[in-house]
């Protein structure tokens, strides 16, 4: 119900100038879209666009150039941070907002959300000289021995634990998204009318089962899209694993290999890039990250609009 | 086993892991925040905040030139994009209120808020540094404005939304135009949840690196020129922490140091403003 009075000049303009500050956000995302793919369009057309993406190559000497040791880099650590995340997210939900005593509610949530808040240089910092030191030296030397005798899980640690691998990565990108996943979590679940919970708990159920068969499917859209959010933060981000993922064209079995992610050959390789075809090679890549990331941020807000009409009936 | 003990024995187990996964987030929240602060601590002293880099390798320098850059790049990257965010989430929440439009800016802003920040680090070095043909200041504070834009009108829209609509029709009534309502009643309304926006904002992209590694690139001589590269704390952490020598690295852990108390005190007291004023 906006009401421009017709008269008023300053209004026309103050509108027009509000209106034109808001739009921004739309030239911003058609402005990155078009410029990544004229920046690209270079490398594209040499390599193909298939090839491109399909191809394993990844050598500025011979100027060959493809996505793919990229784009597995990227899912591989995603896929295994979200694996690590998504339990102890949800664990941290249902402990703010279903056991933790009142007095603690608020400031455990908080507690957690701030790990959120410091910026990605600081978990890169903390990565490489903390948590890759002892990663090498405890953790994937237990994991090794452990798995050693067990086929199919023992290729997930072949090679020397070094520290600067896909597992340190994903563990740290696990830190990094748990603080996104559980407060979408703990909202959702915080959804839940008191009343559904009651009726279930004076039917005889546990605490557990309410959480189980009550709390979790009255919320699992809700849930559902911050994993999806968890899943579109950690696709792109650069600094907290550029230091430990080791920047490494090749695609592994091991999660005690170097990899490559989109992000890091960018972080790495883009203020270098000498050639024509090799910076054209990067926007590529950077084309490929802003639509995978695009697409996943745009299901994720999908299914939490979904959540949030249906919470509000 | 009893059907009530399995019950039971589930029920504490499955409770016992969720308190064991918060106490796991508390615990790395400690451990990184701790690490930073011991190693941080140890390496403050004087000569990091007077002095500029001495060249690589040899002992003493500080990094005066990366929290003066740090400082212009984020004050111009806040003075561009706090009166856009601020304004249009203006239109969102008054001009264009109940409107399609505004659903599809306030989605798109929320998509913009976690895209990733190095692809606008790339999309500004093709409009911004190619041309130019050299790293500068300005582009690093674009990159950073445009991260910040959706995060100012998306808390504006919010907070503008929460005023009540009467407040507005009051002022109507004394015959107001629209454009001095919003100004004179209902930013003054919202002005403490605009400023918090505003705070956490800045707290946002003051420890941004990846959309300056090639905008403002790194300089490691002291400047004011924003149409040149400009050092910041982040991309000299980044250069400082692969680097192969150990004062490079405390200097680092002592910039990490800074960096994290002003952005935890930024989101802190944001926060706490949130408390305060809204529940």
């Amino acid at each position: 119900m906006a009401i421009i009075s017709k008269k008023n000049p300053a209004d026309l303009i103050f509108s027009f100038v509000t209106g034109v500050a808001s739009f921004s956000v739309i030239v911003f995302i058609i402005g990155i879209f078009s410029v990544l793919i004229s920046e690209s369009s270079l490398a594209l057309r040499h390599f193909g666009i298939v090839k491109f993406l399909a191809s394993t190559d990844w050598d500025p000497v011979k100027e060959s150039f493809g996505a793919l040791t990229n784009i597995y880099g990227t899912l591989v650590t995603t896929i295994l941070s979200l694996v690590i995340a998504i339990p102890v997210a949800i664990g941290i939900a249902i402990f703010v907002t279903e056991i933790a005593p009142g007095f603690l509610k608020g400031p455990i949530g908080a507690a957690i959300e701030l790990l959120a808040a410091i910026p990605s240089i600081i978990y890169g910092m903390w990565g490489l000289f903390t948590l890759s030191p002892i990663m090498s030296t405890y953790v994937e030397p237990f994991l090794k021995k452990g798995t050693a005798g067990i086929p199919l899980l023992n290729i997930l640690f072949q090679g020397t634990p070094m520290g600067i691998d896909i597992l340190t990565a994903s563990v740290i990108l696990s830190i990094m998204i748990i603080p996104f996943t559980a407060s979408i979590s703990r909202d959702s679940f915080n959804l839940t009318p008191a009343v559904v919970k009651e009726s279930a708990y004076a039917i005889g159920a546990t605490k557990w089962e309410v959480i189980k068969n009550v709390v979790i499917p009255y919320s699992k859209l809700g849930v559902f899209g911050g994993i999806v959010l968890s899943l579109g933060r950690a696709l792109g981000e650069t600094m907290a694993i550029a230091f430990v993922l080791g920047n490494n064209h090749r695609i592994t079995t091991s999660l005690l290999d170097a990899a490559a992610t989109i992000t890091v050959t960018l972080a790495n390789e883009f203020a270098e890039a000498d050639r024509d075809i090799y910076l054209s090679s990067l926007f590529s890549l950077a084309l490929v990250l802003f639509v995978m990331s695009f697409v996943t941020l745009a299901i994720a807000k999908f299914f939490l609009l979904k959540a949030e009409r249906k919470y509000s009936r | 086993m009893t059907r009530e003990l399995k019950r039971k024995t589930e029920g504490s187990v499955a409770l016992s892991l969720s308190t064991l996964a918060a106490l796991s987030g508390l615990f790395w929240l400690v451990f990184i925040l701790g690490d930073v602060f011991v190693h941080g601590v140890k390496a403050l002293n004087l000569s990091l905040f007077i002095n500029d880099p001495v060249p690589a390798g040899a002992e003493g320098g500080g990094l005066r030139n990366a929290f003066v850059g740090q400082l212009m790049i984020t004050l111009c990257a806040t003075l561009i994009g706090v009166p856009t965010g601020v304004l249009g989430g203006t239109f969102l929440a008054e001009y264009a209120r109940g409107r399609k439009i505004a659903r599809i800016i306030s989605v798109l802003s929320d998509i913009m808020v976690s895209v990733p920040s190095i692809v606008i680090g790339t999309f500004i070095y093709a409009i911004l540094v190619k041309p130019v043909g050299h790293f500068n200041g300005w582009a690093g504070a674009i990159a950073l404005s445009i991260i910040m834009i959706p995060v100012v009108l998306r808390t504006t829209e919010n907070m503008l939304s929460l005023v009540p609509w009467t407040l507005r029709e009051a002022a109507f009534a004394l015959g107001a135009p629209y454009y001095k309502v919003i100004i004179q009643v209902v930013y003054r309304g919202a002005a403490t949840g605009i400023l918090t926006g505003i705070l956490l904002s800045i707290a946002r992209v003051a420890g941004e690196t990846a959309p300056l590694l090639f905008t403002s690139f790194n300089n490691s001589f002291f400047s004011w020129d924003m149409k040149q590269p400009v050092a910041s704390l982040t991309v000299t952490i980044f250069q400082y922490a692969m680097g192969p020598y150990d004062n490079w690295h405390a200097q680092a852990w002592a910039a990490s140091f800074m960096i994290t108390i002003f952005i935890l005190v930024l989101t802190i007291i944001g926060k706490l403003i949130i408390r305060w004023r809204y529940r």
